[in-house]
């Protein structure tokens, strides 16, 4: 299969973007270079290509029951233009995948998936809808979307827009903003652990927002920013990746995401019954997070070790930019994830000293 | 990318300047801009013996590691510890920032290496 160009894909190659292809879509690994960008995020401001992520809405009067039915959170919690993290399970409990879920109101629900799963995804919806009176809709191709993000990214955003960005809270949207004379969805999330927003136009619109918070943000230090740093970001900000935390034979209790995943929900929903059996009987493995102590970086996919024995496996490992240190999240025998126990990470065959710490690392 | 005159390269993007029967080791430019922000190199040690085309360090950044291979078989005389502290030497200018220095064990292997221009035209066509 060609990968995909997003509608930014020119402004990528005009800024110098190093070009891959990722989950099937031509994207920018870094500009200027990771750290740079990693640390523009901290301090000051990033902006993401995220068009690429698929769109699902849900509508119709079942709306609310079959997504209920669908999802491990609960979603009848939220309010009218209010955003809610939830997983999608296989009955066995394994992840189809995880995502954001935008609630317009009773009636109609936005799904933002990852955007190797989007086909997967709806796909699985279909197949799940039963007799729930709904319309399923793909809308992916129809959407662009940036997001800022970083301490700068409310005043940055502000000089595009009228609408009061600071009305919008955490996990809330507004559907009505307009940007760059452009009516845009914008919602404060974002997958880097700082704040920030993330704007949703029209396809075609997509370019001119870009071009006009790069040129809004240049005092405060805004830089365009790649997929090398999003994922540094999310990572050290404590947040899983589906593939390496969740996966299909990762459920999300394994992956430490309990509080997303409502076991006494009253609703019956698709994994309810295999992820309390897994709770009631409690987990053989889930994730920790850990610091090597020796030389090395660790690599999602290293093994671990205890006293010889293989316990698990490293998920995710970097040098992070911000900690200055060699730390990951391994997904380990949950007897060894008391903080303090020390493993060994097999580096390049060799064990090296690392001991357990707490998976939220900033 | 930048390639310097009268070292030899590999098709691995490893340059080799040869001095009698030493040789000083390092990453092309290429290489470097590849990995993007490096943080971390593993050496080997003094004395360790490779053969061609071996393995003998790693190199890291952010977002993947990289092993660096022997372009010639030799014998390792010194390693560059200041790349222990300050990785990043080798992006800011890899042809200074040497990896190993080793004892070449057969100057003939030298000959397969790709010279400056040779190794230009790998990168127009084959890169």
């Amino acid at each position: 299969m060609v990968a995909k160009k997003t509608p930014l894909y020119d402004e990528h190659v005009k800024l110098g973007g190093k070009v891959v292809d990722y989950a099937g879509w031509y994207l920018p690994v870094q500009y200027e270079g990771l750290i740079a960008e990693h640390e523009a995020v901290r301090n000051a401001a990033g902006l993401f290509d995220v068009s690429h992520m698929g769109e699902i809405v849900v509508k119709g009067k079942d709306a609310l029951a079959y997504l209920q039915y669908l999802l491990t959170n609960d979603i009848s919690s939220i309010e009218d233009d209010q955003i809610i993290y939830t997983m999608m399970c296989y009955p066995d409990g394994g992840v189809v995948d995880d995502f954001l879920v935008y609630k317009y109101d009773d009636e109609e629900y936005l799904l933002v998936v990852n955007a190797a799963n989007t086909e997967k995804d709806f796909k699985w919806m279909i197949d799940n809808k039963k007799d729930f009176n709904i319309i399923i809709e793909n809308i992916s191709d129809q959407i662009g979307e940036v997001a800022i993000q970083g301490p700068k990214s409310e005043e940055i955003l502000q000089k595009l827009t009228d609408t009061d960005l600071s009305k919008i809270k955490p996990f809330h949207f507004d559907r009505k903003v307009v940007v760059s004379g452009i009516e845009c969805m914008v919602s404060r999330t974002g997958y880097t652990g700082e704040d920030g927003f993330e704007v949703y136009s029209p396809a075609e619109g997509i370019v001119k927002i870009w071009q006009d918070l790069l040129d809004a943000g240049k005092d405060e230090g805004i830089k365009p920013t790649g997929l090398g740093c999003r994922d540094t970001l999310r990572f050290e900000a404590g947040m899983p990746l589906y593939g390496n935390e969740i996966s299909k034979e990762i459920t999300p209790l394994e992956g430490g995401l309990k509080f997303f995943v409502k076991l006494d929900k009253e609703e019956d929903y698709i994994g309810k019954e295999a992820l309390n059996k897994q709770w009631n009987e409690g987990l053989k493995r889930r994730v920790a997070g850990f610091e090597v102590l020796g030389r090395g970086i660790p690599r999602s996919g290293y093994e671990v070790y205890k006293d010889g024995e293989k316990i698990g496996h490293v998920t995710t490992g970097y040098m992070s930019p911000t900690l200055k240190k060699n730390i990951g999240v391994a997904l380990i025998k949950t007897e060894e994830t008391e903080l303090g126990n020390e493993i060994d990470i097999m580096i390049r065959n060799k064990p090296v000293k690392a001991v357990v710490i707490k998976r939220r690392f900033l | 990318m930048k390639v310097v005159k009268d070292l030899f390269y590999t098709e691995d993007h490893e340059w080799v300047k040869v001095d009698g029967d030493e040789a000083y080791i390092g990453l092309s430019d290429y290489a470097q801009n590849a990995l993007g922000d490096i943080v971390y190199v593993d050496l080997p040690e003094v004395e360790d013996e490779f053969d061609k085309e071996e393995g003998f360090s790693a190199v890291e950044s952010v977002k993947a590691a990289a092993d660096i291979y022997m372009p010639v078989g030799g014998t390792i005389l010194e390693i560059n510890e200041d790349l222990f502290d300050n990785p990043e030497l080798l992006n800011q200018d890899p042809y200074e920032n040497w990896v190993v220095k080793i004892k070449v064990a057969d100057k003939a292997e030298l000959d397969e290496l790709m010279t400056s221009e040779e190794y230009e035209k790998f990168l127009d066509e084959e890169v």
